[in-house]
């Protein structure tokens, strides 16, 4: 038992010990459960500071939290010498469907495959399978409707791969609304094609905008 | 049967629509519906054309921008004031075009994400498994050279007599190619000398080294080894069939 006003290092010293040796994000509890005598609060403020450590110290490693853990990982800036040292390239990234796909899946979570299919208008049960696969995405149980469909929602691996602490972390949809709004308001009601071409040389912006 | 090449260019119909839309710029909320689908029509010839697959998705698409033209033109049904202001025929693909192209800009920022994490490395990462995949032992790639060296001592090693016995047995680099094929699909790493060592005859050994190589260009394998003059290992060439996927622990 030494003095505990000066174990905050010590306790640093042994949450970084476990983060380098971890191969996914470690979770605050995951941590708690080797250094039993504090809660979960001490080891939040210890893993920050470490964090902070990191980042003063411009070392070639951060520490990040991802995933609902923290993770130790390379500092962006050594991406370069990092890819000719594992000599591998930008990496396979995800197709546009199955960004597409996840996105869907990761804001309107639970859903289900037709739900998807409706957004998107293409089947997706291809790629469905494929982010199963992966583990990107996961099945979290059924929809209580006729055929009892399955449901899917977005992993932790999910948060992992994309850098995320949770996913809460992902802007709000209504972000990207962009013309959304104008459409509520203004369904124009004559059709620009067909009917009433006398009209249009009237100057009615404004009327068209009240309904 | 010629080979159907899927277009990825547009994944689905709403996709193409946008497209269209954003080349002619053209207003979502106001599209002028018989020249889009004139558009739409078109391109599906030219994909019909080119001998693309079109997923059926996209015919039903073009039926739906029909329906919704038609209705257009058709004068306003004489109905009692009930529902005040009879919906646009087009809102409802327009609601989807609009939900549509939100998640499209969704999964676009998914994307720098995925960029964003791919800049940085984490202890053993699914990568690194690659590079090393048993016990941490670090491969090169083998090359020609090492091979016809490889092939060489096989080749010194046959035993004399059994080269009587070429005229007997006729072996084919194609009857070759599909054993290998056969053998790699069960076992994950074949041996370079275990392939040999039950070769009978000088020729065969020649058909199953030239089967060698033609499945590298084919890229149907990759051959690796430890160290130089190491065994050579032949592997099935799974990059080229799927990307790696990260294992979960």
């Amino acid at each position: 038992m030494e003095d505990s006003s000066g174990s905050n290092e010590s306790i640093k010293r042994v949450i970084e010990a476990l983060l380098f040796v971890s191969e996914s994000p470690v979770p605050i509890e995951r941590i708690g459960l080797v250094l039993e005598d504090l809660d979960s609060s001490e080891i939040r403020k210890a893993v920050e500071e470490l964090k902070n450590d990191y980042e003063t110290a411009k070392r070639s490693l951060v520490i990040q939290e991802v995933a609902g853990g923290y993770q130790m990982t390379t500092n962006p800036l050594y991406a370069l010498w990092l890819r000719k040292f594992l000599k591998k390239t930008h990496g396979e990234k995800l197709s546009g469907p199955s960004l597409e796909t996840l996105a869907i899946i990761a804001y309107k979570q639970p859903v289900t495959r037709q739900e998807i299919e409706f957004i998107r208008g293409v089947n997706v049960e291809g790629v469905l399978k494929a982010l199963l696969e992966k583990g990107l995405i996961r099945i979290q149980g059924r929809k209580e409707i006729i055929g009892r469909p399955l449901l899917y929602g977005t992993s932790r691996e999910f948060l992992e791969y994309f850098g995320l602490s949770a996913l809460e972390e992902l802007p709000p949809i209504e972000e990207f609304v962009q013309q959304g709004e104008q459409l509520e308001a203004s369904l124009p009601e004559d059709s620009s094609e067909a009917a009433t071409p006398a009209q249009q040389d009237t100057q009615n912006e404004s009327k068209e905008i009240t309904s | 049967m010629g080979y159907k090449i899927k277009l990825e260019l547009f994944e689905g119909p709403l996709d193409l629509l946008l497209f269209l839309i954003k080349k002619e710029e053209m207003d979502v909320t106001d599209i002028p519906i018989s020249q889009i689908t004139q558009q739409y029509l078109e391109y599906l010839e030219v994909m019909q054309l080119l001998d693309l697959e079109i997923a059926g998705e996209f015919l039903v698409m073009a039926a739906e921008l029909m329906r919704i033209k038609s209705r257009l033109l058709l004068p306003p049904e004489e109905q009692p004031a009930e529902e005040l202001e009879e919906e646009d025929p087009r809102a409802e693909l327009v609601r989807r075009l609009l939900e549509y192209q939100k998640f499209k800009e969704a999964a676009k920022r998914l994307g720098n994400f995925e960029s964003t994490r791919k800049e940085v490395f984490t202890r053993r990462t699914g990568e690194i498994l690659n590079l090393s995949e048993e016990g941490g032992e670090a491969y090169f790639e083998t090359g020609i050279f090492d091979l016809i060296t490889a092939f060489s001592k096989v080749i010194q090693r046959l035993p004399k007599k059994i080269l009587y016995e070429i005229v007997k047995d006729e072996f084919t680099v194609e009857e070759k190619i599909h054993e290998i094929l056969h053998l790699i699909v069960t076992e994950p790493v074949l041996y370079f000398s275990k392939l040999f060592e039950k070769a009978k005859s000088r020729l065969e050994v020649v058909a199953t080294f030239l089967a060698i190589l033609e499945l590298i260009r084919l890229q149907e394998i990759v051959v690796r080894q430890k160290a130089l003059f190491d065994d050579i290992e032949i592997l099935r060439n799974t990059e080229k069939v799927q990307p790696k996927v990260k294992e979960n622990s």
